[in-house]
């Protein structure tokens, strides 16, 4: 009864989630007077995509015509050519092409397109040429505290606290309560539907620590990223990229020496194509791998938000055919529906990152070929790399 | 390819590298070490008491084929009693009934030599009493021979005779 209570409860909360994104979302874009035509709604977008320097949650005009920003600013933390500067974010004024210029540490600054320049010496105001790119003016290197690095904090808290917790609790009990058995058995699949059956049941233990770390901290953020407070955090390239170099640099260091032996000079293979495989082989675990992992998070993230966010758009782009109430109501359906989607896709790139990891991970740990274990008819016995291939 | 390069912030990847380290470890150390740890634990102590419970069950077994032996032994036993028990009784039936015909024959045996004995005594006590019967008798033909002769002689002669068909 009292599990069925909770589960009752987390359905509620799930549902009112979802009903709150879409309309809070649909909400704040039509406080959003301002953006009707095709081309504002695609900045807009682009805009959201990217990551930003401050967290506002939405804007709106008064009846002074003033433009008013709900959020707040957070800190920039910049390598400039005179060491590190720090202000905070509302000095650009929600400013995002490069006329508010802020003066600090004898440097000016303006902010195009999310990104922080830092003016010539001799310039006071950033000059564009005609495909919009600054002129006297270049990037720094921008450590800043910005939306996705609060993402990356928040939900690295919230991990903390919650599996912490869950640690906690096996302190004193055997079966977790609360909270903590919706998450248990999320610990115990990755552990036994990806890491062991990927890496082998030898070596799975060394590894799973990282993938039930990356598993959740993808999907939490995936999750976050369908909350109306427009976190993009796993559809940020540098944060992917970064994800993507993890595993690289893990199946790299554990790599055994069957693994670098078929890498750099495959056995069985005639001598003069050795070479050729050595350079295809390469370009796999160095280029090919970490790429497939980078670009298929970042591509499925960026898509989905951007399909949400262009269905939502609906309502100014089709208000003119189909009336307020149609366009509307079609915009709020379809980006219901898309929502829906998008929560099970955050759970499937979560699962595929953390999954293709576990399998990269076991080509370069299985020891595999010249000493197969034979049983005792002399047939050998299948291990973690022959069995992978039944699910490939 | 131009945009993506221009949005790739290279100070997020570095901030976002150092936050992920930070979380890996932490997570490693405070969660999922003693998480999967307890984890197995408790796997391996379902596994026992699975196993325990199937040994428990399988000694079970044992013990109950051990008791339906038992009670098979003891039902041929007591069968095996009740036979030897029955064949007892007709021994002793037959024993009893050969001892009491051996008791009759001896019985009927002795009482056939007392007859036998009693009627040899009886026989020379006859013999005797015909003896001293003879003698008296001759006693008394002595005498009366003194008076009458002839009646003597006749006398003898028939007491003689009867004797003789004695």
């Amino acid at each position: 009864m009292k599990i069925f209570q909770q589960s009752f409860k987390f359905l509620a909360i799930v549902s009112v989630l979802f009903f709150s994104t879409a309309s809070f979302a649909n909400s704040s874009s039509e406080g959003e007077g301002q953006i009707s035509t095709k081309k504002e709604v695609e900045d807009y977008i682009l805009h959201h995509i990217q990551d930003s320097h401050d967290f506002s949650l939405f804007s709106y005009t008064n009846e002074a015509g003033e433009r008013k920003h709900v959020g707040f600013p957070l800190p920039v933390i910049l390598w400039t050519s005179n060491g590190l500067t720090t202000f905070m974010s509302s000095e650009f004024h929600h400013n995002d092409d490069g006329h508010v210029i802020v003066e600090k540490n004898g440097l000016k600054f303006a902010k195009i397109h999310s990104k922080i320049y830092e003016l010539d010496a001799a310039a006071s105001q950033v000059s564009f040429d005609e495909d919009h790119h600054a002129t006297n003016a270049h990037k720094v290197l921008d450590f800043s505290i910005t939306k996705s690095v609060v993402g990356v904090l928040l939900i690295g808290l919230l991990m903390i606290f919650w599996f912490s917790g869950l640690a906690r609790q096996y302190k004193n009990k055997q079966i977790p309560t609360g909270f903590g058995r919706v998450l248990e058995p999320l610990v115990i699949y990755v552990r036994d539907e990806i890491a062991r059956p990927n890496i082998g049941d030898k070596h799975y233990r060394k590894f799973t620590g990282y993938l039930l770390t990356v598993f959740f901290f993808i999907w939490i953020l995936n999750l976050l990223g369908l909350t109306p407070f427009g976190f993009n955090v796993t559809g940020q390239l540098a944060v992917t990229a970064c994800l993507a170099i993890f595993t690289l640099v893990i199946y790299t260091a554990s790599g055994n020496k069957d693994y670098w032996m078929h890498m750099l000079w495959m056995p069985d293979a005639p001598w003069w194509i050795r070479p050729v495989l050595a350079i295809i082989e390469l370009a796999g675990a160095f280029i090919i791998k970490p790429f497939s992992l980078l670009v298929r998070l970042f591509a499925n993230i960026s898509a989905g938000h951007i399909v949400v966010m262009s269905l939502i758009a609906i309502m100014f782009t089709l208000k003119d055919s189909l009336g307020v109430a149609g366009a509307t109501g079609l915009s709020f359906v379809l980006s219901f529906f898309i929502t829906l989607i998008e929560v099970l896709v955050a759970f499937l790139q979560a699962y595929i990152f953390t999954m293709l990891s576990a399998l990269f991970i076991g080509m370069a740990v299985a020891e595999h070929d010249h000493d197969h274990a034979h049983d005792e008819h002399g047939h050998e016995v299948p291990d973690a790399e022959d069995v992978r291939g039944d699910f490939i | 390819m131009d945009k993506l390069l221009n949005d790739f912030s290279p100070g997020l990847f570095v901030v976002q590298t150092i936050l992920l380290l930070l979380l890996i470890f932490i997570m490693v150390k405070f969660a999922w070490k003693p998480i999967l740890n307890s984890l197995n634990e408790r796997e391996e102590g379902i596994q026992g008491a699975l196993d325990a419970a199937e040994s428990a069950k399988r000694e079970m077994e044992n013990l109950q084929a051990d008791n339906q032996k038992l009670l098979q032994e003891a039902r041929l036993e007591r069968e095996a009693m009740l036979k030897e028990a029955r064949e007892m009784k007709a021994q002793m039936i037959t024993d009893a009934e050969t001892q009491a015909q051996a008791q009759a024959n001896k019985m009927i045996e002795q009482a056939q030599l007392a007859i036998d004995n009693e009627k040899k005594t009886a026989m020379a006590e006859l013999k005797n009493q015909v003896a001293n019967l003879s003698v008296e008798i001759a006693e008394k033909v002595v005498r009366q021979e003194l008076s009458n002769k002839d009646k003597q002689l006749e006398l003898v002669e028939s007491m003689l005779n009867e004797t003789k068909l004695n």
